[in-house]
């Protein structure tokens, strides 16, 4: 334990310097740069509204603002983990050779990753402004589901990064997995919809939903507690997760130099 | 005679600094340096030695190979139900033991295979020992091959705080060492350039002036002092010798016996992971180049 806090000080800087790396090197050979960030999610927005509103005849006058909180979201979960799947092995020459604490490159990773989610709430904002969304206080509950989300993507993200170590299989695995999750998010389709039993037992069992249905809440101006099972089932899971992942990183990280 | 202080086996406590909890059943037979421990001691006694930085004790290392390719995953689950998982066990190291004291600078000399490699990883902490321990006081800096670590998108500078980083140095100590670094490294304008730009010269000496910037207190040599053109091959020496002159501890591995005896005290050879000899650089050079002698005739 004094090991690890003494570590964590020495390399505290290290871990600043792997997310400063993933965010400059994302755009660096690109035009707009960091403005991607902000671009692309409003792009996937525009396409979405069109497809899912106007020509599907769904939704309603708010939807693009619903459809980019799901967006946001979900695409932090899904580039968090992809990219905290690959870290170990990406960095497997140094584990080789210098020691670093591991834990430091898929945390580093889904870190990196959070921040680019944190601005691109930019576009967020001026939609919600665009389409007049009322705000109102209950917008600070936002904050819930975020730091929920983290918690998750850090848990998942341990997990896959440990097993991808052993398994390379699990990298494609975990890309149709994903896209299962995206379909059971609710992200452009409204789930009063298409509520049926079954259905509703296929959204109470995602935790990515239960976080996009409370940050929605938030954002359209209704108490969180409202539908207080979102809550407690997300919060539960990914603190759950999050404990497996440390415990199953922790447990492996010695054989990893063997295997990357 | 009486400087060979990597440790023969004595009843003397070698383990003050280390928490071990292998019983020392150390094999003397493995530090074949044909010497009585006794006499040795005495002698040792007299004089005045530097703390023991780095104590390897009965240091094995396993690997696990498998003999029959299981190359999807249902067959692993068939075979680890059925518990038919074969490997075949191999030893990189066993029962190893050293001692190294501080300002030691040390060879390790031995064929390919021989182990040396696992054993660096062992003492910079990647690697963990199968069975015994490794105990090291003291910063470890090892100088790695060409440039490892670096982020070819990177630029010179930034790779500077980013590889910096990795060796655990602060921002602020990056910071303050900067321009001694680009000044070292020579490579002037181009430090704004991507590595991957870089000629492979290039990337050995920027990575040589990041890694030697801080004063270690043990430095990890494996088979880099051949970096670069002649110029900074002659300029990297000096600044290993002066490092080595203020006292650091030097592993240095090698293949090739004439450059550890230039640089060396101390000598050990590996062979199948076991420590057949250790002593003073000159008789252990001679020793080996003899051993590969017979080798070559055989």
């Amino acid at each position: 334990m004094k090991d690890f806090i003494y570590n964590l000080k020495k390399f505290r800087f290290l871990f600043w310097e792997l997310v400063k790396k993933d965010i400059k090197l994302k755009y660096r050979s690109s035009v707009l740069g960091v403005f991607w960030t902000l671009l692309e999610p409003l792009l996937t927005m525009i396409v979405l509204t069109l497809v899912f509103s106007n020509l599907l005849g769904k939704g309603d006058d708010n939807f693009p603002v619903y459809i980019l909180c799901g967006r946001l979201l979900y695409s932090f979960f899904s580039n968090g983990t992809k990219v905290a799947l690959k870290s170990v092995r990406k960095h497997g020459s140094m584990i080789g050779k210098v020691y670093v604490p591991k834990y430091m490159y898929p945390l580093s990773a889904v870190v990196s990753n959070y921040i680019m989610f944190i601005i691109s709430l930019v576009v967020l904002a001026g939609v919600m402004i665009f389409e007049q969304v009322k705000i109102t206080v209950y917008l600070l509950q936002a904050f819930i589901p975020m730091i929920i989300i983290l918690i998750m993507t850090m848990g998942v993200g341990l997990i896959l990064a440990t097993f991808d170590v052993f398994f390379r299989d699990l990298e494609y695995l975990w890309t149709v997995f994903l896209m299962l999750i995206m379909y059971t998010c609710a992200i452009f389709y409204k789930v009063d919809n298409l509520k049926t039993a079954a259905n509703e037992m296929i959204f109470k069992c995602n935790p990515l939903y239960s976080v996009i249905s409370m940050f929605r809440d938030a954002v359209f101006g209704r108490s969180i507690m409202d539908n207080s099972y979102n809550l407690w089932f997300s919060l539960c899971f990914s603190l759950g997760v999050f404990l497996i992942g440390i415990l199953v990183f922790w447990r492996k990280q010695d054989k990893f130099i063997l295997y990357v | 005679m009486e400087e060979i202080n990597k440790d023969i086996p004595t009843d003397e406590p070698v383990a003050e600094t280390s928490v071990n909890t292998v019983p020392a059943d150390v094999n003397p037979d493995i530090q074949a340096t044909g010497e009585v421990p006794a006499p040795k001691k005495k002698k040792k006694k007299k004089k005045k030695l530097p703390p023991k930085v780095i104590v390897v004790e009965n240091l094995g290392v396993r690997f696990r190979i498998q003999e029959q390719k299981v190359d999807s995953l249902k067959e692993y689950f068939v075979r680890l139900v059925k518990r038919k998982l074969n490997y075949k066990e191999f030893w990189a190291l066993r029962e190893v033991n050293l001692s190294i004291r501080k300002g030691d600078r040390v060879g390790i000399l031995g064929l390919n295979g021989a182990g040396k490699s696992t054993l660096l990883k062992c003492i910079a902490g990647v690697l963990k020992p199968t069975e015994g321990s490794v105990t090291v006081k003291g910063n470890i800096v090892p100088l790695l091959e060409l440039g490892a670590g670096f982020d070819k998108d990177y630029t010179g500078a930034e790779n500077i705080f980013f590889y910096g980083s990795m060796l655990g140095y602060s921002k602020a100590f990056i910071k303050e060492r900067f321009n001694e670094i680009v000044e070292f490294s020579e490579l002037g304008s181009f430090i704004n350039v991507p590595v991957k730009n870089y000629s492979s010269g290039m990337k050995a000496r920027l990575g040589f002036s990041i890694a030697t910037i801080v004063e270690p207190e043990i430095l990890i040599l494996d088979e880099v002092l051949s970096v670069g053109d002649a110029k900074f091959r002659k300029k990297s020496a000096k600044k290993l010798t002066k490092m080595m002159k203020k006292g650091v501890t030097v592993l240095f591995v090698s293949h090739s016996s004439s450059q550890v005896l230039e640089n060396c005290n101390k000598a050990i050879i590996l062979e199948h992971g076991h420590v057949i000899a250790s002593g003073k650089a000159e008789k252990i050079c001679a020793q080996y180049e003899e051993m590969i002698g017979v080798k070559d005739t055989d």
